[in-house]
Order: C-alpha cells, then structure tokens, then sequence
C-alpha cells in the first residue's frame, strides 16, 4: 500500500451527551480521492470537524502526515498544508472575491499569492469576472467555488471537502467534480470528501466509505460500492442526480 | 368582473378607511389605559397629607394625538398595498458619494486644522472642537472592537476610565508628566483589554455585550469605592495641565508665551489642547487604516464574517481577539489620559455606562467600520446634544428619535458602503444596500 495520509482509529466525538461518532476508522493514502457518503445525521460532517479538532476526538486517534493531530487547535491544523471547504460554504460575506482568496493564503504568508490567484482563476474563471464583488452576492454555486478556492490558496497537500454539490444545479456540481479530479490527477492532490450526491462522489473517488448512524458500515473502492445492492438501494434509487 | 390596478388600489383604499379608523382607536384605547394612571393622577402634598389630584385635560390631549398620528400613519406610510422603498441609494449616485468621500476626508482634516485660527471662531467653538474631537477618537477606537472585529463592547468607557485614573493617579503619586503617562495610559489600557479579552473568548453577540456591560460597571464600581487609593467618589482634583514638550503654559519667564516671545493668552492652552486631541484622533484614525491592511486587520474582519472559517483557515482567534480588545482599548487610553490633563479634576461620574451607550450609538450610526461615518456621527451627536442644551428636558427624546429614525431610513449607519482593503485593478465601492440585513 502507498504512504498513509490520514488515518483515523476508533475515533468517537459527543454532541454533550449524544454520540456523533461510535469508533470510526478510515485511511487515506497519498493521492487518493476517498469519499465518505451516508444520509442526513450519519456524522458525516461531525467526522470532518472532528479532523480538524473541532470538536475534538473524545478517543481513538488521528494522524495524518506522521503527526497525531488527535488534541491540536484548529488552527495548528489549518497549517499542516490541511486545507478545508466546510459545511455551508462558509465564505466572508462582507468581504470581496479577493480579500476571500487572500485569507485562504494567511497560511502561506503570502509567498507565492499572484501565482496561485492565476492558478485558481484558471480553475474558476467565474471567479475572476467576479473578483471586486461581495462574497455575499455572488451565487451558490460561485460561492462553493470560492469556498473551494479559497481553501486551494493554501497549498494544501490533503483537501477536505463538505458536501462540495449541496444546493447546486446538476451541472455545476458536475464542474465542481471535475474540477476536483483534474487537481488530483495533475498535482497529486489528496482529498477526502463528504458527499450526499453518492452517484457522483463514488465515481469520482477511489474508494469510498458508507456512514450509517456513526459507524462505518461498508467501504470499497468506489466503482465496487456503486455496484452494491445495499449502497443502491440506501443511496441511489430514486434516480441519479 | 375583471379590474385595472388602479381601481383596484382604489378599492382597497376605501375599505381600509373603517380599519384605519379602527386601529387609531384601538391605539387610542391602548393610550388612555397608559396615561390615565400615568398622567391623570397626580399626588399632591396638601395639609391633608397626600392627596390625588385629578387632571384629565392632558389625558385628553394625549389620547387625541395618539389617535389622530395613528390614523394619519394608517393613511399615507402604513396605508396597505404602499409600494416601500427602503434605504434605495441607486449605485451610481452611491459611487459618486464614494469618489466624494475621497476628497471629503482630506478636506474635513484640513477644516478641522484650520478652525481654530479662523478669526470668527470663539472659545467655545474651540471647547466644543476638543469634546467632539475626544469622542471622534473614542468612537474610532471603538470601531475597531466593534466595526472591524465584531465583538459588541458595552463597557468601552472602562477603558477610557483606566486612560484617565492611570495618568491622574501616575501625575499624583509620583509626579509623572503627561507625555510619560499617555504611552503609559495607552498600554494600562491595553492590558485591561486584555484581561476583559480573556474570559469573553468564547462568547458573542448578546453575551458578550452582557460581559462587557458588567466589564465596564465594575471599574466604575471599583473607582468608587476604592477610595484610599482613587479618592473614591470625590475623584482626583488638580491633575497637572498638559506642557508644551517640558514648557508650561503659564505666566512665569519659562512659560510657553515668554519662551516663544508671545503675549500671554489663556487660549494658547487650549489651542495646544485642541490640536493635542485632533492629532491623537487622526493617529487613531491612520493606525486603523493601515491595520486594516494588514493580515491582522483583514483577520478581524474576517473573524467578524464567521469565526468557524477563520480557525479552518489557520487564524488563531484567540490573538485575533485579545489583539482587537487590546488595541481598541489602548486609544481608550489615550484619549482618557488626554480627558484627565484636559479636565484637571476626574471622577467615576465621566464613566458611567451612558458614555458607552454614546460611544457605541456614533460607531453605529455612523456605519459600523466606516472611519468617515464614525466622524460625522461624533459631530452630529455631540455636536447636536450641546446644541440641544437649552433644552435639556427634551435631549433623550430627541436622541432616541434620531436613532430609530436612522435606523429606518439607513439601517447600516450613515455611510454604509464598505470599501476593499485590496484591489486587482481598479477601485470599487460596494454598496450596504446590495447584502441584506444581518448578512454580514
């Protein structure tokens, strides 16, 4: 197997006294897309906050890159090259498209900024028409792609990604996608996504994880899970979106 | 039977008219059962020991007025189907004002430095100068706890407190001067932003703005009763007068006008004075301007947006914060240390919670991290509560009027459009009234 990323082991995580996560473990090797799907409530998106600390692991361990970033602040976790799109966008409404980029690159000090802004306007070229303009204006599927951009600024090696498809129109989501594999195939990027839009996100990724109640219930390369009864019957029938 | 708009409208007029009348007396109704106790009876000290006495004649004219604004209202702003245009400044005329504005800064400074030599401007224009000047700069600090980083502070006059006693108490006990106690002051100040930043980390909003209101009231407290040390509510009488560098403005051979061969006036302390504040006030004022350039300041900002993608982003927010409670404060320092020389006599009275209220209505007014709005608010309101001393019975009033009035008409403060702290190419003011209302 290629070098470890991210492995997590029998992670739990509590919303007071409600358990979000029951014992969770996952592996992401370098370069791969790895996808975790499952419904509404699953603890999906409690699994992304809890790697990056918040809130954090009550047990089990996480290590990604050869660190145990289990307790670290969110924060310090931000500048490990982690980067993050979080649930909801998240996006500085007030604050232009550029100022947006900008503090994507707080991490970076700024050492390569005019670079990676050509590089994310190639990207998002939607971007660039729009750089003087409020994030709060901009629409849903501009601000997923800035909430993307801006967590491109960084330089990450490892890109966390929530529901990068939610609220967006099928062929949006489908840019967005393809976006996200190019990265992947032309700068190695590894990324760990959380999806709803199963259909897309098992194509997409190279193995997949199913959620069900905060417990990983299956998991598989993501060709092989699309073809899973289980996994169609829970999270494709209905039509592909 | 089908209608034209304009019937229709015109129907719905006519059957409001009963509902509007309706209303007006339910308003009416609702004031007579509040004025009747309120208004009508009145104790009376009598040889029969307290009586009440009836007056019924302003319940009256109460009710009638209550009445009669109520259906007015019912009939033109409230009438139903009114089409509302709330706050609409069209873009170009917003750019306008915005390329304005670059020209108006630099003029209001120049104004501002040349009023004072101006032939016609009395002493008390000069004194009312320092006063609105004094809270320009409060309200700029202010701005940066509030306007840039967020963290609603009601107790900003603590700050403002320790400027003052740090200096009153430096000059008494151990006979500093005034130009070793402003820095001083400043970073006393700052320090008790900090120890207020500390345990207000993980709050916002509603409970912060309760911490910090405790905040304030507890230093206020504590001047009160500290009294051995502070004076308690006698406060601190004959702080020393600010010096010209080292030179004082008195009569003696040393003294400011012997040194520089002038005639000796009263005034020239107080134009010292005045020019002292206005070039703390434009320090504040530029110190902010860069801040907010730089990765802190554009950290603020963007801890204000939402904090969750500030940390994601590897901002540590608790420097972010504690920075935003410290600098804010330090200005507070300042200008206390400058209310005390300026003063000569302080207590806890100047610091009570009123003045925060003050200081928070001109950043909000005044468009919340708009340095320019912040300015013009400071002049209208103090400006405007000096104009209204005649009439000080009607000065809250008066005060609260123009608060919901603005806050109607432009609900983000005077000047709402904030501009980019960085640009690719060209300039580009946005407006407030293209993001809705409590986005941000």
């Amino acid at each position: 197997m290629t070098e470890p990323m991210l492995t997590i082991r029998g992670v739990t995580a509590y919303y007071g006294a409600i358990a979000a996560l029951k014992g969770v473990d996952i592996d992401v090797a370098k370069g791969e897309i790895v996808t975790l799907i499952g419904a509404n409530g699953a603890g999906k998106s409690t699994l992304m906050m809890t790697i990056f600390g918040s809130p954090q692991a009550r047990d089990g361990s996480i290590v990604y890159d050869g660190r145990d970033i289990t307790r670290m602040p969110t924060h310090e976790i931000a500048r490990l090259r982690i980067a993050q799109s979080p649930e909801g966008r998240r996006i500085f409404p007030r604050m232009t498209v550029l100022e947006n980029l900008q503090m994507g690159a707080a991490v970076t000090q700024f050492a390569h900024f005019d670079e990676d802004l050509r590089r994310m306007f190639d990207l998002f070229p939607r971007l660039k028409e729009r750089v003087s303009q409020r994030g709060g204006t901009l629409s849903g599927g501009e601000q997923q792609m800035l909430a993307i951009a801006r967590a491109l600024m960084s330089r990450p090696q490892f890109l966390l990604l929530d529901e990068p498809s939610l609220g967006l129109a099928p062929l949006i989501a489908k840019q967005i996608f393809a976006a996200i594999g190019e990265l992947n195939r032309t700068e190695g990027l590894t990324v760990f996504l959380v999806e709803q839009n199963a259909y897309h996100a098992l194509k997409l990724a190279h193995r997949g994880y199913v959620m069900v109640n905060g417990s990983i219930t299956l998991s598989g390369a993501g060709r092989e899970l699309l073809e899973r009864e289980e996994v169609r019957a829970a999270y494709l029938e209905g039509g592909r979106h | 039977m089908p209608q034209t708009p304009a019937a229709d409208a015109q129907a719905s007029t006519e059957a409001s008219f009963p509902a509007a009348v309706r209303d007006a007396a339910v308003a009416a109704l609702i004031a007579l059962g509040l004025s009747a106790p309120m208004m009508g009876l009145v104790p009376v000290q009598s040889p029969q020991g307290l009586v009440l006495e009836q007056r019924w004649a302003p319940v009256a004219i109460a009710v009638a007025v209550v009445f009669a604004g109520r259906l007015l209202l019912n009939l033109t702003l409230w009438r139903p189907g009114r089409v509302k245009r709330v706050g609409y400044v069209p873009p170009k005329l917003e750019a306008k004002l915005a390329g304005l504005a670059r020209f108006l800064g630099p003029l209001a400074i120049a104004g501002a430095v040349a009023m004072p030599l101006l032939p016609f401007t009395e002493r008390y224009a000069i004194d009312l100068g320092i006063l609105v000047l004094t809270y320009v700069m409060l309200g700029w600090g202010l701005n940066i706890v509030v306007g840039l980083a967020g963290l609603l502070d009601l107790g900003y006059v603590a700050f403002y407190a320790v400027g003052a006693y740090s200096y009153a108490l430096l000059a008494q006990y151990f006979g500093l001067s005034f130009w070793i106690c402003l820095p001083l002051a400043g970073i006393l100040a700052a320090f008790w932003g900090v120890i207020l930043g500390f345990p207000v980390l993980r709050l916002r909003g509603d409970y912060l703005a309760i911490v910090t209101l405790a905040f304030g009231e507890i230093i206020r407290i504590v001047l009160l009763n500290w009294y051995w040390v502070t004076g308690g509510p006698n406060g601190i009488s004959g702080i020393p007068r600010p010096s010209f560098f080292g030179i004082d403005f008195d009569r003696g051979p040393d003294g400011f006008a012997a040194t520089f061969g002038l005639d000796y006036s009263p005034l020239h302390r107080i134009l010292f004075l005045y020019y002292l504040i206005l070039a703390l006030a434009l320090l504040t004022n530029f110190v902010t301007i860069r801040l907010r350039r730089l990765p802190i300041g554009r950290a603020w900002e963007a801890l204000r947006e939402d904090e969750i993608a500030c940390r994601s982003l590897g901002i540590n927010t608790v420097t972010t914060k504690l920075t935003a409670f410290a600098i804010g404060a330090s200005f507070a320092g300042f200008a206390g240390s400058f209310f005390a020389t300026r003063q000569g006599f302080i207590s806890p009275e100047s610091f009570v919670f009123m003045e925060s209220a003050m200081i928070l209505a001109i950043v909000v007014l005044g468009g919340m991290g708009s340095q320019f709005g912040v300015a013009i608010a400071a002049v209208v309101m103090i400006g405007g509560f000096e104009l209204f001393r005649e009439f000080s019975d009607y000065r809250m009033i008066t005060f609260g009027l123009v608060m919901v009035l603005v806050m109607i008409w432009r609900p983000r403060g005077l000047v709402s459009s904030r501009s980019p702290s960085v640009f690719l190419k060209e300039k580009k003011a946005i407006s407030g009234s293209l993001v809705q209302e409590g986005h941000g």
